[in-house]
């Protein structure tokens, strides 16, 4: 089968996230960039199927030129062949989707698997959107719910099955307060959450392997996608600091605070 | 010149840092206290391909540069040197062959450690012959087609778990190093020994112990490169090898600064952080030119194997000022610490310890000294 995964390129979480002064952007100099973690599970996933399945990752990404480091990253996990799509500047959810939306119908995969949200804007809206304008059942947040490591994690079937027939897929989904499991017809849409999977390494061999990998360049204007985005961001700000903590002199107070000014009893 | 590494050196930076902060750091300060084999962690760094890195692609290697196998082991060394020195002790062990030895001998003998997890040792120091190379005196004598092999060698780094040894004896002392010869000891012939594995101050990870060899005898076939060549070739691979050690210090005086720094900012004394006090700041700050300083100077002199230079003056340069300065940062980040830093609950008293080996392995900081002087004076 094919599978069709994303990886969008991010700040790196680890990194201080600054605003500018102006509320227009953050500072990006000095910041390093990453494979959005979500997205990095996706790949994982994909590889996992098409280790157990047969068949391709391909590997998907819109920016500039710099997301030639995300895409060789997951070529190096394992993925078959890249796709770039050539855009720089601003691009709302439905921008990316409509762009997504026109690389699948050129690729043909079986399946489409993205991460929930990317954790620079935490949209969670592009697996969704896409869904939709396909046309294609969706099952979002494809979870697991134990460690890793437990016994009984490595015991339980995967989140991801796909069926005997390569027609159907079963997933497991993370849902307030407990798991769900759905399954749809393919070709469909799956977006990961955290507990999905953990990533493999890009190894040393993998990463050398990479560089011969293919990486195809499309353009939005290729593609007939018209990516102006009806979305426009007006000011960014920076969380107000946490302020300090009050000392109260008995339990007595603390009830009564917590009535009065938390509100919270 | 140009100081940006490619887009394949900060992706094998990135894995090598990932394993370094996953799965050694969890687990280094264990095995300093244990003074274990970490071989759990070297086989999951040999499933990413952090182990050889200096087997060239035609004989099974990924073919990296030195400054590829550089950036990774600063990483791996982050994580814990002891751990490093044992990853990086099979390029120590398999560059004699690839400097010395023929076409068959590179397939033979080094083409397999690409294909499973297995160990080689470099065996050159003795008891009685440690910086005077050539004042060694373990034998080979040639009978028929076979050498006999006899003597000992000390601090032999994963000696223990080693199924291959690369040792350098004499074919006849009188010549000094004139009579250095190498050869390749497969497996534990009759008549060798392994000793215990030595209580280190530091760097516990890394397995080292005494070889005896009786009457050992060796095939022909098995010596690299011609009777009395050893010595060149010894000098070569330690060419080949300084800017390797020279970056384990880089790596662990990182990890110091960067466990200094967190602390300054944290600690708090007079009622406010040390951090805001000057005689901290000039102790960070001069962490940090002086890991810089030797993080370029070993760059360079990987970068010049690669362009096909000989490098003994600037690896040495690399190798006595690294070691020199890890000592100086590890030291500077207990004192950054204080009595908290002389406790080994706190990560920076195994670092300090060690650190301290660098200044005395693969050449002593003064033996360093002397060919730099030598290469000066020329």
């Amino acid at each position: 089968m094919k599978i069709l995964v994303t990886a969008k390129r991010v700040e790196d979480p680890e990194s201080k996230i600054k605003v500018k002064p102006d509320g227009t952007g953050i500072v990006q100099e000095g910041l390093k960039y990453k494979i959005n973690p979500f997205d990095e599970i996706a790949v994982e996933e994909g590889l996992r199927l098409v280790a157990k399945h047969g068949g391709e990752v391909v590997v998907v990404s819109i920016g500039g030129k710099e997301v030639h480091e995300q895409l060789r990253h997951a070529l190096a996990m394992g993925a078959h062949k890249a796709v770039w799509v050539n855009h720089t500047g601003p691009l709302d959810q439905m921008g990316v989707a409509g762009l997504l939306q026109k690389v699948v119908e050129k690729e043909k995969p079986d399946l489409v698997i993205l991460g929930k949200q990317s954790i620079d804007d935490d949209q969670n809206q592009v697996g969704q959107y896409l869904a939709e304008w396909l046309g294609w059942g969706q099952a979002t947040f494809a979870s697991k719910a134990e460690s890793f490591d437990s016994e009984n994690e490595k015991n339980k079937v995967p989140a991801l099955v796909v069926g005997a027939d390569n027609k159907t897929v079963r997933v497991v989904r993370e849902v307030d307060g407990g798991l769900a499991t759905v399954e749809c017809q393919l070709p469909a849409v799956v977006t990961t959450d955290l507990r999905l999977n953990q990533p493999r390494y890009a190894s040393l061999p993998g990463i050398m392997k990479a560089k011969s990998k293919p990486i195809e360049e499309l353009i939005p204007a290729g593609l007939g996608v018209d990516v102006t985005p009806k979305l426009t961001v007006t000011k960014m700000s920076a969380p107000p600091a946490r302020k300090a903590g009050i000392k109260v002199p008995d339990v007595a107070t603390l009830v009564e605070k917590l009535k009065t000014e938390a509100k919270v009893i | 010149m140009d100081f940006q590494l490619t887009d394949e050196q900060r992706a094998l930076q990135e894995t090598a840092r990932k394993y370094a902060r996953e799965v050694i750091r969890p687990k280094a300060a264990y095995y300093d206290e244990t003074a274990q084999f970490p071989l759990d962690l070297i086989e999951k760094g040999f499933e990413l391909g952090l182990l050889n890195l200096a087997v060239p692609a035609e004989y099974g290697g990924l073919g990296l540069s030195h400054l590829d196998g550089v950036i990774a082991t600063e990483e791996l060394a982050w994580g814990c040197a002891g751990v490093a020195t044992s990853m990086i002790a099979n390029d120590l062990a398999l560059l004699p062959i690839l400097i010395g030895g023929t076409d068959e001998q590179k397939r033979r003998f080094v083409t397999p450690f690409t294909k499973e997890l297995k160990f080689a040792s470099f065996g050159l120091t003795e008891p009685g012959a440690g910086s005077d190379v050539a004042g060694m005196s373990t034998t080979l004598r040639r009978e028929g087609d076979h050498y006999v092999l006899n003597g000992q060698k000390q601090f032999i780094t994963n000696g223990e778990h080693a199924s291959q040894y690369t040792v350098f004896a004499t074919t006849d002392r009188s010549k000094r190093h004139k009579g250095i010869t190498c050869v390749v000891i497969e497996g534990r012939p009759k008549g060798m020994t392994v000793g215990k594995h030595e209580n280190k101050m530091g760097q516990r990870a890394s397995n080292t112990v005494t070889l005896t060899f009786e009457d050992v005898r060796v095939p022909v076939e098995n010596r690299i490169g011609e009777e009395g060549e050893g010595f060149r070739i010894a000098m070569e691979t330690l060419d080949n090898s300084r800017p390797l050690t020279a970056i384990v210090a880089t790596g662990i005086a990182r990890a110091a600064m960067e466990h200094a720094i967190d602390y300054a900012k944290q600690r708090q004394q007079f009622g406010r952080p040390i951090a805001e006090f000057q005689g901290i700041q000039f102790m960070l700050a001069d962490m940090g030119m002086q890991i810089q300083a030797a993080r370029l100077l070993t760059y360079q002199s990987a970068w010049m194997l690669d362009q096909g230079q000989k490098n003994t003056l600037v690896s040495s340069y690399a190798k006595s000022f690294a070691a020199d300065m890890a000592m100086k940062v590890t030291t500077d980040a207990v004192q950054v610490f204080g009595g908290y830093g002389y406790m080994k609950e706190y990560p920076v008293e195994k670092l300090m310890r060690d650190a301290k080996l660098i200044q005395i392995y693969e050449g002593t900081s003064q033996v360093q000294r002397i060919v730099i002087a030598r290469e000066l004076l020329r």
